[in-house]
């Protein structure tokens, strides 16, 4: 993709106008810039990753709204101001927009969301020129081991809040043991990222299946996108698979599903990450879509509430469907407890020093809409977990909804629907 | 092993209905459109549009979206891009290529992030058994059949019609065939309408396939290139192998490691390159 700074600068003008307009009108920004939190948020708006920030904007009018009269830290009344950037779902440009944003803008917190591609970059680019950065929406190995974490020092100034693999490997071990099948798994893990670390030995689902007494069929990491899945099935035929996995994209699984269906392959339960997270791409599958099942980050139905619009979790999804006509996503909830714990921690600061800042990022407590929220007692030092689930696409009525379906990692999370067996007409 | 080939002939249809719009564009004027996959995306994404707004039967689509394509197709190369043909082939390139990202942005603000796909009304996943264990999908069969059709009647075309006629003329030697009263601007425009319609079949028996999304469009043009280049220039036929090959190729790859698959697909294309630059069955010279 190019370099689209002529957009970034018509956006940046109308941020900094809508700035200025609301500082003018509000009396206690006159005392200058030392009275002001600047918040930098990347997100990738635009590529492959943009379905990760379609809530961005009800977000952002959310908590402008929320903090129209400016918020109180350390006895002052603070404005806070939002600077949003475009990573343009790609790394490089991530780093160099959150580089922007530290020396440019002078932003006193950086946030991020979506994907290693996003949080990877603009941690790293934070934690180079001491800025305080709260990241999310990254299984927290692929955030901190792929950032080149040492488990025994951590990072000074990056702190990070999601579930890691061993919820979606004990997550989905346990959903697999809800049905009868013959505990026979063909796997679909590309060479990417999140295939490595999934078909991982060691670290990934491999030892976990054999310990829980699944065979599975790994064919081996492929280059993605491929455009015929005939000779994986083939092989799952063969092999009398009963449950498929994996971690592939929307155009993949469909491909995939498309093809199982020309050669009759019927397994039982199919659960695959990535292409099923998001409402608009199963809608894509059509009425196949029934039965897949999928982890979740975050739904209308988790027990939380929000710490700053008091908005339980079905409201937030009931307020944002009517404000974008939009069905809800898992992002949603991610994004709103990311500024949830930008303002608690900048509450909490006192002042603009960065130290500061970064001291209360440590201490947070928080119980935010996708649970709570702690670093001091994550897996490694920087890290907070937050709790999965997972789901099944169920038919209700003439459409379909994600139901929770699991939840032996997040007992607290009650269980929507008992999981079904894929239909076959 | 021979199910391995029926499936690779059967993604080569695919690949070939993807790359003869661009053989003919390239065979015609010399002119590589990188904006291709983008177009093939942007088809895909108005089937499913129109889909959306009247229930409609997707093959009536193409009746409906050919024509469609055939008009837009003459007019972008009457307006656009015959102002950037010449000797030099940077022009076009840079605008097909900033077409690309225009065309990309575009349908992301119109039609989201999200990858959608047209409704076949289960076709998409009917299966057809061929006798003991192999079974194809019907649709990939529809695809191949299309493809082998078009090969034919563009190749017929070529051979026999006043209209191919004036295309080998403009492609072989544009200023001489001018002189004999040929409007060039003309022939390359009805170049352009052909591959187009091509482009729309493709971009919809695409998005019964499988998903489009807005970002699509350059891997498209990957293979789509490759098919033409395996091929050779200038000859369907040629582009029609290429794709075979290049189908073929990707699944026997796939048959021995799922990591080999694309990658023996890319190493076919170099060998071809390095050892016959010109391609399988080249008809035009450079």
């Amino acid at each position: 993709m190019m370099d689209n700074s002529r957009r970034k600068f018509l956006k940046n003008t109308l941020l900094a106008s809508s700035a200025v307009m609301a500082a003018s009108a509000s009396p206690w920004v006159r005392a200058g810039r030392d009275n002001t939190f600047k918040i930098g948020f990347v997100s990738p708006q635009t590529g492959p990753l943009a379905a990760f920030a379609e809530p961005d904007m009800f977000i952002m009018e959310q908590v402008r709204k929320l903090t129209a009269n400016g918020i109180m830290s350390g006895g002052q009344k603070y404005a806070v101001e939002i600077i949003y950037k475009d990573s343009q779902s790609n790394p490089n440009q991530a780093g160099k927009v959150t580089s922007e944003l530290i020396l440019r803008d002078g932003v006193d917190l950086v946030i991020a969301s979506a994907t290693p591609a996003t949080t990877n970059p603009v941690a790293d680019q934070c934690e180079a020129n001491g800025v305080p950065c709260i990241t999310n929406d990254t299984p927290w190995q692929a955030h901190f081991f792929g950032r080149k974490g040492d488990p025994k020092v951590g990072f000074d100034w990056t702190y990070h809040f999601f579930w890691g693999l061993e919820d979606v490997i004990g997550s989905y071990t346990n959903l697999w043991q809800k049905l009868p099948t013959n505990k026979s798994i063909g796997t679909l893990w590309p060479n990417d990222e999140d295939g490595n670390a999934w078909g991982n030995t060691e670290l990934g689902f491999p030892s976990a299946l054999n310990k829980s007494g699944f065979s599975f069929i790994d064919r081996g990491r492929f280059q993605t996108p491929v455009n015929d899945f005939s000779s994986f099935i083939s092989e799952f035929r063969k092999q009398e698979v009963e449950i498929v996995t994996g971690v592939i994209t929307p155009p993949d699984f469909a491909n995939f599903w498309n093809q199982a269906g020309q050669q009759g392959f019927q397994p039982k339960i199919v659960t695959v990450a990535k292409a099923t997270e998001f409402p608009q791409a199963v809608a894509a599958f059509g009425p196949r879509a029934e039965g897949l099942t999928v982890e979740m980050w975050w739904s209308p139905a988790h027990p939380f509430n929000s710490s700053i619009s008091q908005q339980s979790a079905a409201e937030l999804a009931a307020a944002y469907s009517a404000a974008t006509s939009r069905a809800w996503s898992m992002p949603l909830g991610l994004k709103h407890s990311l500024f949830e714990v930008a303002l608690d921690v900048l509450q909490r600061a006192g002042s603009k020093d960065p130290e500061a800042i970064r001291d209360a990022i440590k201490a947070t407590n928080l119980n935010t809409v996708v649970g709570p929220v702690n670093f001091a007692n994550g897996p490694v030092p920087n890290i907070g977990k937050t709790p999965l689930v997972t789901g099944q696409w169920q038919r209700k009525g003439d459409k379909l909804d994600l139901v929770i379906v699991e939840n032996s990692q997040a007992p607290m999370i009650p269980l929507q629907a008992e999981l079904l067996p894929i239909k076959y007409s | 092993m021979i199910e391995t080939v029926i499936h690779g002939i059967l993604l080569g249809g695919l690949y070939s209905l993807f790359a003869l719009g661009l053989s003919l564009m390239f065979g015609v004027m010399r002119l590589t459109n990188i904006a291709h996959g983008d177009q093939i995306v942007i088809s895909g994404f108005m089937g499913i549009a129109i889909a959306a707004a009247v229930n409609i039967n997707p093959f009536l689509l193409i009746l409906l979206l050919v024509p469609c394509a055939l008009v837009s197709g003459y007019a972008f190369q009457y307006f656009v891009l015959n102002r950037t043909i010449g000797k030099d082939p940077l022009p076009s390139l840079v605008i097909t290529f900033g077409l690309s990202i225009i065309a990309q942005n575009l349908l992301q603000e119109i039609f989201s992030a999200n990858p959608r796909a047209l409704d076949t009304g289960g076709l998409n996943t009917m299966g057809l058994n061929l006798g003991g264990d192999t079974v194809v999908g019907v649709l990939p069969l529809i695809i191949l059949v299309c493809a082998i059709a078009c090969t034919f009647g563009l190749q017929w075309m070529f051979a026999h019609t006043a209209l191919g006629r004036s295309f080998r003329a403009v492609s072989d030697e544009k200023d001489i065939a001018e002189l004999m009263g040929l409007n060039s601007a003309r022939v390359y425009s009805m170049a352009t309408a052909i591959a187009f319609s091509l482009v729309a079949l493709a971009g919809l028996f695409q998005s019964m396939r499988t998903t489009v999304s807005p970002t699509d469009g350059p891997n498209l043009l990957l293979f789509a290139f490759e098919s033409v280049i395996i091929g050779g220039m200038g000859s369907f036929w040629g582009t029609f192998l290429g794709a075979m090959t290049l189908g073929v190729a990707q699944q026997v790859g796939f048959h021995f490691d799922p990591g080999w698959g694309i990658w023996f697909g890319h190493l076919v294309f170099i060998l071809i390159l390095a050892f016959r630059p010109s391609g399988l069955f080249p008809k035009t010279k450079g």
